[in-house]
């Protein structure tokens, strides 16, 4: 097959190239390339405030050793992937069966139902954050409506006049649950419509039961849908900032929060730098890998 | 009709009200009298009017909205270049190269987005002396870049299943291919472009972390001075805004499908009507 250029490659269709692409370079890559440099750099009291070592090998892995040597830097990627990976999984108890119940439903209600899902988005995030907080606190009927039901639940010498959520590691996961729920149900849905529900029956007909069939059939099928969703949500969750920033423990801070306070209160570049470069090969790397796999995977399918 | 299981249903409504309860509240408190966020004291609508008082908002309003039209624009232009180029260019040098930069961002956790760019401005400032301070132009570039890789995604997904042939019947026929990406392609992928520009704006308008990291003293935009406010504690009038925030994005989401559903179905109608005027 003949690939699909059909432009002449001179003259202005340069510019259709280049223009994006030096875009690309300069602020996209260039920083990137800043930060994987300024993490092998020392911290110096100066603007900007790094050097790099001025004999071989010029470079310095100090950051880096502090990385695992301090338990603030090991406690809070501890924090970040637990808080990330609890509500990954959350994300996915509760969306699944969502994305499941909307292919189950007349087209119509599909419609409407799957714009109620989007439609958070197109609001602010911080809002529904801040919306959070309002209903978390200590006098709100939905805290109010906790208590009591915790009350009623627990014998009397347990009861408690409200349940502190705020400032949290709880709150923290409950409201990335919250923000990041339709980015697992969107993915789950497109992967679960496309199934043939013809499997299903066949599975019934053959005389399994419907938990036997969602078991055997519909959830193997739909692993794409898991992963992508989860990693849609796994990412941006491990370097939350403002959510955490808003609701959760001071005391008990998230990677991004340490990244941004070595970075604008302590000045150390260095430090900042290393963290990110950590961050980035806990998260992004895994992923890439994953990529080229899954795209390897489908050719070796196809050819 | 297929049937929905007792509990599907169930997890349905809870999650739903899950996704909705906050918002529902927030909107009902912002007519609240007191100043209290969650006791109700009555009903009132002045929240609304001191919203419309306070020029400190006023103004963030106006430099957001400033800022996610230059930057949705600017960056639909750049995203639809890189997506043509992606998709309709065949094999250059350097396309993965330029595939794997526009993913970049969309799969990095925003705060490094923000570090890194940060840095590189003080970097820059250092080096060629700009840009001396950081503000609007800032500000644009980072809001540009992400948006930009959004943009591309939107593009290169519609491009590719859009079937190349009519182009190359244009070219065929003798078309210039300027002549051919001016009748053809963009008209054909104008939706997309348009889906570009409104996801672009409106990640834009509510972007807070690489903002706060890009953003110069003065140049608090709507989703900074929320978040400043919102650490000294919870105050009525972001009720209000919030709530006039899902009013009008609610309105709009409405109207769009209204219009994208009447147009679907006069295109089902005159693909159907050219059929039978073939028979």
């Amino acid at each position: 097959m003949k690939p699909a250029a059909w432009f002449d490659r001179r003259g202005w269709s340069d510019i259709i190239i280049g223009v994006p692409y030096a875009w690309a370079i300069v602020f996209i890559l260039v920083p990137i390339v800043i930060v994987s440099a300024l993490s092998f750099a020392v911290p110096v009291l100066n603007s900007p405030p790094y050097a790099f070592a001025q004999s071989w090998p010029y470079v310095s892995t100090g950051s880096f050793h502090r990385l695992f040597a301090d338990s603030i830097y090991v406690r809070s990627f501890g924090v970040s992937l637990f808080n990330a990976g609890v509500a990954t999984v959350l994300c996915l108890l509760i969306g699944y069966p969502m994305a499941l119940g909307l292919t189950r439903v007349s087209k119509a209600a599909n419609r409407v139902l799957l714009m109620l899902i989007v439609l958070p988005f197109w609001t602010s995030f911080l809002l529904r954050v801040y919306a959070w907080i309002g209903l978390m606190g200590t006098t709100s009927w939905f805290n109010r409506l906790l208590t009591s039901l915790y009350n009623v639940l627990v014998p009397q010498a347990w009861h408690v006049p409200h349940i502190q959520i705020m400032y949290t590691n709880f709150a923290v996961i409950f409201v990335v649950v919250y923000s990041y729920l339709p980015f697992m149900i969107l993915p789950l849905y497109a992967n679960l419509e496309k199934l043939d529900r013809t499997l299903d029956e066949a599975a019934m007909d053959l005389g399994s039961r419907p938990w036997q069939v969602f078991v055997d059939v519909t959830l193997p099928l739909s692993m794409p849908g898991i992963i992508a969703g989860g990693l849609l949500v796994f990412i941006p969750a491990a370097g939350e900032l403002v959510i955490p920033g808003l609701v959760g423990n001071m005391a008990d801070p998230m990677i991004g929060a340490i990244i941004s306070e070595e970075f604008g209160l302590n000045h150390d570049w260095p430090m900042a730098a290393s963290i990110s470069v950590a961050l980035l090969v806990v998260l992004v790397v895994p992923l890439m890998a994953y990529t080229r796999f899954q795209s390897r995977a489908e050719a070796g399918a196809r050819g | 009709m297929k049937r929905l299981s007792p509990f599907l249903l169930t997890m349905m409504v809870l999650g739903y009200l899950y996704l909705y309860a906050p918002i529902i509240s927030l909107i009902v408190f912002s007519f609240n009298k007191s100043r209290l966020v969650t006791v109700w004291g009555g009903f009132s609508t002045t929240w609304y009017f001191k919203l419309f008082e306070n020029t400190q908002i006023l103004d963030a309003a106006w430099l957001s909205l400033r800022l996610a039209l230059i930057s949705a624009t600017v960056a639909t232009i750049l995203g639809t270049m890189a997506g043509i180029a992606l998709v309709r260019f065949g094999p250059f040098r350097g396309r993965t190269l330029l595939s794997g930069l526009i993913t970049t961002p969309l799969v990095m956790p925003e705060v490094l987005t923000g570090v890194s760019t940060l840095m590189l401005f003080l970097l820059m400032a250092k080096w060629i002396g700009w840009p001396a301070r950081r503000g609007f132009s800032t500000l644009l570039i980072a809001h540009i870049t992400f948006s930009m890789t959004y943009v591309t995604t939107v593009i290169t997904s519609r491009l590719s299943t859009i079937d190349v042939s009519i182009e190359e019947a244009a070219l065929d026929l003798g078309s210039p291919p300027w002549q051919v990406l001016r009748d053809i392609t963009l008209p054909v992928i104008s939706p997309a472009i348009l889906s570009g520009w409104l996801l672009a704006f409106t990640i834009s308008l509510d972007d807070v972390v690489i903002t706060s990291f890009t953003n110069g003293p003065g140049y608090n935009t709507l989703p900074m001075l929320v978040w400043a406010k919102v650490r000294l504690g919870v105050t009525p009038d972001i009720n209000a805004l919030g709530s006039l925030i899902v009013g009008v994005v609610a309105i709009g989401v409405t109207l769009s499908s209204i219009v994208i559903t009447r147009q679907e179905r006069r295109r089902e109608k005159e693909i159907q009507a050219a059929l039978a005027g073939e028979q």
